[in-house]
């Protein structure tokens, strides 16, 4: 659609700006834009937060259900994450079935939860092999302005801090809080001529030559990453992002 | 009927359906007659003239008019024309016929490309809102470096402000060539400095187009720094 | 539409429903125009525990093309329901009442959408339901109404939107889950306020002429405070920053032309 051809006019801007260690709105490189995190937003979800992330906005619902273990791992409850791209958030969604940008999204965004063992999947299973909890993470974009990933992934986690299990529900005893163990924290950078941006704006991301997302735990282990984009990083620019991956995700933790 | 808040110094703003005049007033824009009266069609400011009553909008799309300047930018390249976007709901031709130089069938690609920002005319704007955008006139070209914003396209009689006050003051205090196009892009270029600030007031008059004072508000935000540097 | 469980009493010796409301007395409904920052026009809708987001971008080209009206704009309107909306979690994307919704929705709002403006393109309005519990058609109407108006789609009026129904034999407004689930009967309006014309029409469940006459009345009575609601929302969007003479003069006239 004609409002994606970027005009190398904007390029130019954007990377005469980051050359003098600018951004257009005038953030510093290392700055994320202004964060809002609201939970318990959705009552009949399980668990949910809006959050507004400079002009991105995400709403993340997580539902509890019923069902059976994976077969290889009878003793765990089942995690699945969606993310719907819907068309409302941005004129370059389309609606339909889930494109490769919105299933790379979910799926960055579940490892992020699942390797950072942000829930205590055990405490899901009710009867081994045979019944567990079933969750699902869905994340809604309803304002689109960059950094997805990260927007995403501190709702789920905000989500988390406030779910509860609705055993009452399905008849499984007495409801109980969603058992959190870790906070993975995503930081998402992108690389514009040859300088790193964190938390990138639409604009930026369209003008980047590769993104990289790093997601750590509390005490600055790794959990998940992600290369973006078809550019390349040096080894030395991948340790400049997962240090401020590392720093900017404690900021952030602190502050939910 | 009480408008409360909405109706202040005289400026009342009224939605789609809202009765405007009951009779003796001819319907102007962003109005529309039924049974003899006149009724607002969009969301905006009631505007009363001696003999019509109308609607300021507030927002809506760009409705090309013949002789508007506008800011397009090229989507497509066929053998004898561009094809332009110029923020409105239809994309339009620039035809060979219509740039200052000799382009033969073919070799529209060689003289601009997809992306490129144009400076241009509108020309003709046809019964089914076929659109036709010209680049003869003195002035008009390919535009080079510098940055394009877009506000609303409701929002650009008060950047250009009442005899052009507030484009003069923009581009005076920025030090900035400014081109304000009538579909609500701008392209400005100047110092990196100067661009910076343009498109922080820019945004500011969009902002808060309706508010007292702004021409005020706005020279203190150029008289201010920009940047805060890595 | 089946029997109560027996321990519920969605009337009681009072007159008063589940939640205590009388029966012509509506949930609360507050409305937000212009709260997203991509779409051309968009709004909030609270309305008792629903949870709607109707975003519209338009008018714009048409796609896809074979759809193209070469004399008027094609009102596209999406209705979906977020997974999380409902108790037992929804699988992502439109089912077939949505569709249904979708299609009413468009159908009621090119009524009043002066479409023959914008020959040839596309008018597309998103309705997201984030949190449900009935009347969510409804609500997304009604959303969808005031987020045409934010951006600046001429229109003939706004279209307002309410349901009646019937619980436990008595003809109520606003139906809750509970009454929807349980009830009787379930009528959707979609309203033209100035005109009084119905644009969005549904039954289903059990009426005499009577009950469905009555409840018509209470749902079109409604649609008039729900008219007020989105009135004022659109308001309040521009009206906090109200001022001066100066716009009224610039808005109009000679100065448009001068650029450069």
């Amino acid at each position: 659609m004609s409002k994606d051809v970027v005009a190398d006019l904007k390029r130019d801007h954007i990377s005469k700006l980051v050359a003098k260690g600018m951004r257009a709105d005038g953030r510093k490189f290392d700055e994320l834009r202004p964060l809002k995190i609201e939970t318990n937003f959705i009552g009949s979800a399980e668990g949910s937060a809006r959050v507004h992330l400079g002009n991105t906005e995400v709403v993340v619902g997580v539902k509890l259900i019923l069902g059976e273990p994976f077969p290889d791992t009878p003793n765990t409850g089942v995690l699945t994450t969606n993310a719907e791209l819907i068309p409302m958030a941005s004129d370059t969604f389309e609606g339909g079935p889930p494109d490769q940008e919105s299933i790379e999204v979910a799926r960055v965004i579940d490892r992020g939860i699942r390797e950072g063992h942000a829930v205590d999947m055990e405490k899901l299973c009710i009867t081994p092999g045979k019944e567990v909890w079933i969750m699902f993470v869905d994340v809604h974009v309803l304002d689109y302005d960059g950094n997805l990933f990260d927007a995403a992934n501190m709702g789920a986690v905000a989500a988390f801090n406030s779910a509860v299990v609705p055993a009452k529900r399905a008849g499984k005893g007495e409801d109980f809080p969603l058992p959190v163990m870790h906070q993975p924290i995503s930081v998402t950078a992108v690389k514009i001529g040859g300088k790193l941006l964190v938390d990138p704006t639409h604009d930026e991301e369209r003008v980047a030559e590769a993104r990289l997302t790093v997601a750590t735990i509390e005490d600055g282990n790794l959990c998940a990453m992600q290369k973006g984009l078809d550019g390349s990083f040096t080894m030395d620019e991948v340790f400049q992002v997962v240090d401020m991956s590392r720093r900017i995700g404690a900021e952030v933790r602190s502050k939910m | 009927m009480d408008n409360s808040g909405s109706r202040e110094s005289g400026r009342e703003i009224v939605v789609p359906g809202e009765l405007l005049a009951v009779a003796g007033k001819k319907a102007g824009p962003g109005t529309y007659l039924d049974g003899g009266r006149v009724y607002a069609a969009q969301l905006g400011i009631k505007s009363v003239r001696p003999d019509s009553v109308s609607v300021v909008p507030l927002a809506g799309q760009y409705i090309p008019v013949r002789g508007d300047l506008v800011v397009g930018k090229i989507i497509d390249i066929g053998p004898s024309n561009w094809l332009v976007d110029i923020n409105s709901p239809y994309p339009s031709p620039l035809h060979v016929n219509e740039v200052p130089w000799r382009v033969e069938f073919g070799e529209t690609g060689k003289f601009m490309s997809i992306g490129d920002i144009l400076l241009l005319k509108i020309v003709d704007v046809d019964e089914v809102r076929r659109i036709s955008v010209s680049m003869q006139d003195h002035g008009l070209r390919k535009l080079s470096g510098g940055m394009v914003i877009e506000v609303s396209p409701s929002k650009v009689p008060r950047v250009i402000g009442r005899d052009g006050s507030m484009i003069q003051m923009l581009k005076n205090m920025t030090g900035c060539r400014i081109y304000v196009g009538q579909n609500g892009r701008i392209w400005m270029d100047g110092e990196l400095d100067g661009i910076l600030r343009a498109v922080r007031a820019i945004k500011m008059i969009e902002d808060e187009a309706h508010s007292i004072g702004l021409t005020e508000k706005v020279k203190r935000l150029l008289e201010e720094k920009s940047g805060k540097g890595a | 539409m089946g029997g109560t469980p027996t321990d519920l009493k969605m009337i009681d010796e009072n007159g008063r429903r589940l939640d205590g409301r009388l029966p012509n007395e509506m949930r609360p409904l507050k409305i937000e125009a212009g709260v997203l920052k991509r779409a051309d026009g968009s709004a909030y809708v609270e309305w008792g525990l629903n949870k709607v987001m109707a975003a519209v971008y338009g008018p714009r080209e048409c796609h896809p093309r074979h759809l193209q009206n070469p004399e008027r704009a094609l009102v596209q309107c999406h209705y979906n329901m977020a997974s999380f909306s409902v108790d037992d979690r929804k699988r992502p994307g439109p089912d077939r009442r949505s569709h249904e919704i979708s299609k009413i929705i468009s159908e009621a709002l090119t009524n009043v959408v002066f479409t023959e403006y914008f020959p040839r393109t596309s008018i597309d309005v998103y309705i997201e339901v984030l949190q449900a519990n009935a009347g969510t058609r409804c609500a997304g109407l009604t959303a969808a109404s005031v987020a045409l108006a934010d951006a600046g789609v001429p229109m003939r009026d706004l279209v307002a939107s309410c349901a009646a129904g019937k619980v436990a034999d008595t003809v109520v407004v606003d139906l809750a889950k509970e009454e929807d689930n349980f009830g009787q009967a379930d009528i959707p309006v979609g309203y033209v306020p100035r005109t009084g014309e119905i644009v969005l029409l549904q039954m289903d469940g059990d009426l005499t002429q009577e009950q469905f006459n009555k409840g018509l009345h209470m749902a079109l009575d409604a649609c008039k405070n729900v008219y007020e609601v989105q009135r004022d929302a659109l308001k309040r969007r521009y009206s906090a920053r109200a001022s001066d003479a100066e716009l009224a003069s610039e808005g109009e006239g000679g100065d448009k032309r001068e650029v450069a």
